[in-house]
């Protein structure tokens, strides 16, 4: 559904691009024009070397105020928050730049699409429960007259994560850190467990924690879909290649010379050829998820002496998760929730027909190449299936019916959201390193770079822990609810 | 009105308000006849071209949403002075919903929305059944309706704004909660009738007429399943069936061919 909408939306975000039409509109059809007076010159005037009119309708615009690096659910949050939050209608332009218009590799729609509240830490809680809300009034968000309402699919099963002896103790503070930011969760013993879900095997489970409301999975495209066609954005198919950054020495209160950069010009080049538009920007957001450490390094992040601030580098990388879907008829019924495991497996259930799809996080050493998107169905024999069919037992007969790879944007300093502005090259915004429930996020994240941006400090959800300084000084933000 | 050349009448001041009104019914599914049609493609046609009639639109959008949000505000003020079931009553009667509280008569408000305030004294009586059929309920909302811990009886009934994320509130009232009802809900779909497994006491559902369910036969089996305590109503097995060549319809007039 997307593919076919998307150039639709391409068109429409560019159309003041063209000359004439930013007076009037009046004109139906100036492509139409503009092509049959490119002829008629030709025919008059044969052999001008130049081209009269050039055609840049693919290209981006030369200036623009913001410039958001990545066309994902991030990128687009961003977009729209600093739309909603500007204070003139019409005052900032802002261009979204994505190298692949087919989403192909692009985690939010490879994703799973769950969201949950139950999270270790508050700022995770605060920024889930906005989402949930968020998606739970998206019509009212994203009303669009004239488009029909969008329908995320979203099903408000739950999680339930199971938990062993040794992480019983971490499950119950947490569950109260969680209760306290107000997500609605509660604790089951196995015997409970066994009670309201019969096909569970509770041998090796301690506590479970389960979510009773604000928590389930939904249709990743839709909310995609849903971000895009909200007007007043640009979009651009192409690839960052270059910053043109200008630099500044300053002294610090301790004398000492720090040089701080800014980024004025962004180099997109287009799909398939040398051609590049120079944009002219103030502010450029790296929303480019699983790929944002390149378009750090395109920055000057990184570069300098380890140890250093200029030497931090964004610790953003790739990591490939595996996601298959099978068959099982008699396996567990509608009222299924999102379960994870205690060694680290999940699964849910997919649509009315007894299919489920699952996946498990690999441990740090068996850690897949990240080069391509290629499914090792090795791993499921090997090491998914044994804990599902432990953990539900009717899940020793299944028949896997598909299954892909997406990337994780995994920070591996902490797991935890990088966001905010980096302290040397002052106008790069991060909205990025999510590791796995970036997309649950969104909304609250975009709304909080908005804010920053424009605001200039988080005023709904305090998200300061996540600043880049953290890589810096060495305070990791550990989140222990990773799946 | 004029007559236009096929018959139809061409209602030429009428059309733009009928149409802001149709499409602001956003769970509403509004079969389009040939007038309709064009009004539809006219109002598409002002708002891609000015953006006058677009900005009008949205506003009319924001004043309906705003409506509804004003009829769901919270009630819950009322629970330190009247206690908690009479303030939910409050909220259902004011929304056009009918109560009964226990061993009393229903309640229910008149043509012009007015109700007998006897129900003001009832303190400590609880309210046994809630009649919220066609009311403008939705998830805030339904703060106010969980005041009322001891509810045996909900109807729901075409309620447009009743969607998944309200059914997964309704757990707290599992202990008590003997009979519910759906039919007719345009936004509820079998997402949220999975939410129901909390009510374990439930011995009656109705889930009959739901557009949104996309196979309302195996919806049935599964709800069936999922509360095996519970006599669940609604749809026939044979539902997903096509009649066979020799049975066709009787009356051509209804719209869509069985």
């Amino acid at each position: 559904m997307i593919r076919r909408v998307l150039p639709h939306g391409l068109g429409r975000g560019l159309l003041t691009r063209r000359p004439g039409t930013r007076r009037g509109g009046f004109s139906l059809d100036w492509d139409g024009k503009v092509s049959e007076i490119k002829k008629k010159i030709k025919s008059i005037l044969p052999g001008t070397p130049c081209d009269v009119l050039p055609d840049t309708s693919h290209l981006p615009p030369e200036h623009s105020d913001v410039v958001v690096v990545g066309g994902g659910v991030l990128g687009l949050s961003v977009a729209y928050w600093l739309k909603q939050l500007e204070n003139r209608r019409g005052g900032m332009r802002v261009l979204v730049v994505e190298r692949d218009h087919t989403y192909s590799q692009a985690s939010t729609g490879l994703s799973v699409g769950g969201i949950c509240q139950q999270f270790s830490l508050p700022e995770n809680i605060q920024l889930s429960l906005f989402s949930a809300s968020f998606l739970r009034n998206i019509n009212e968000y994203l009303a669009v007259t004239n488009a029909p309402p969008l329908d995320l699919q979203f099903n408000p099963s739950g999680y339930l994560l199971l938990a062993s002896e040794k992480d019983a103790a971490a499950m119950e503070s947490n569950v109260k850190v969680q209760k306290q930011e107000g997500a609605k969760v509660c604790l089951m013993s196995p015997d409970q467990l066994r009670n309201k879900f019969p096909w569970i095997n509770t041998e090796g489970v301690a506590l479970a924690s389960y979510g009773m409301e604000n928590e389930g999975w939904f249709d990743p495209w839709c909310l995609l879909h849903g971000l895009r066609q909200k007007v007043g954005v640009f979009f651009c198919q192409g690839e960052v290649t270059r910053f043109v950054t200008s630099s500044q020495r300053m002294m610090t209160t301790d004398d000492e010379m720090v040089t701080l950069k800014s980024i004025h010009e962004v180099h997109v080049k287009m799909d398939h050829s040398l051609e590049y538009q120079p944009v002219e920007c103030a502010i450029v957001i790296n929303a480019a998820g699983a790929w944002s450490a390149q378009i750090a390094a395109l920055a000057g992040i990184g570069k300098g002496p380890p140890g250093t601030l200029q030497g931090t580098k964004l610790p953003v990388e790739p990591r490939k998760r595996y996601v298959y879907v099978w068959h099982c008829p008699q396996g567990p019924g509608l009222e299924t929730p999102l379960v994870a495991d205690t060694s680290g497996a999940y699964f849910r259930r997919e649509g009315l027909g007894s299919n489920y799809l699952g996946g498990r996080s690999p441990a740090e050493e068996e850690e897949p190449d990240p080069a391509n998107l290629e499914v090792d169905h090795d791993f499921f024999q090997e090491k998914v299936w044994p804990h599902l069919a432990l953990r539900v037992p009717a899940f020793e007969t299944l028949k896997v019916q598909t299954a892909w790879a997406g990337y994780y944007d995994y920070n591996t300093f902490d797991q935890n959201g990088v966001v905010g502005p980096h302290p040397l090259v002052v106008n790069m915004y991060f909205a990025t390193g999510f590791s796995g429930h970036g997309l649950q996020q969104a909304p609250g994240v975009g709304r909080a770079v908005a804010e920053m941006i424009l605001e200039g400090s988080f005023q709904t959800i305090d998200l300061s822990p996540f600043l880049f300084n953290r890589f810096y000084l060495g305070e990791k933000t550990q989140e222990n609810n990773i799946m | 009105m004029t007559q236009g050349a096929n018959g139809q009448s061409l209602r030429l001041v009428a059309p733009m308000w009928n149409g802001t009104r149709g499409i602001h019914r956003l769970g509403g599914a509004v079969v389009p006849e040939g007038n309709q049609k064009k009004e539809r493609k006219m109002l598409q046609f002002l708002n891609n071209h000015f953006y006058d009639v677009e900005a009008l639109r949205g506003y009319l959008l924001q004043r309906e949403m705003s409506k509804v949000h004003l009829k769901n505000r919270s009630f819950t003020w009322l629970e330190e002075q009247h206690g908690p079931y009479s303030a939910g009553a409050f909220f259902i009667l004011k929304q056009g919903g009918a109560v009964k509280f226990r061993d009393k008569e229903w309640i229910r408000p008149d043509k012009y929305g007015h109700f007998s305030p006897e129900f003001w004294n009832f303190r400590e009586v609880p309210v046994e059944a809630v009649d919220a059929s066609d009311c403008e309920i939705n998830y805030e909302g339904l703060d106010n309706l969980l005041l009322l811990k001891e509810l045996q009886s909900l109807s729901l009934q075409r309620c447009p704004h009743v969607d998944d994320w309200c059914l997964s509130r309704l757990y707290p009232l599992a202990d008590s909660l003997q009979e519910l009802s759906l039919a007719g809900c345009p936004r509820v779909s079998e997402r949220g009738l999975a939410c129901l497994h909390h009510l374990q006491n439930l011995r009656r559902l109705d889930i009959s007429d739901l557009p949104a369910v996309s196979n309302p036969g195996l919806t049935q089996i599964l709800v069936e399943e999922m509360l095996p305590n519970c006599q669940v109503v609604g749809v026939d097995w044979a539902e997903g069936l096509k009649l066979g060549p020799e049975e066709q319809p009787q009356d051509t007039a209804s719209p869509v061919p069985a």
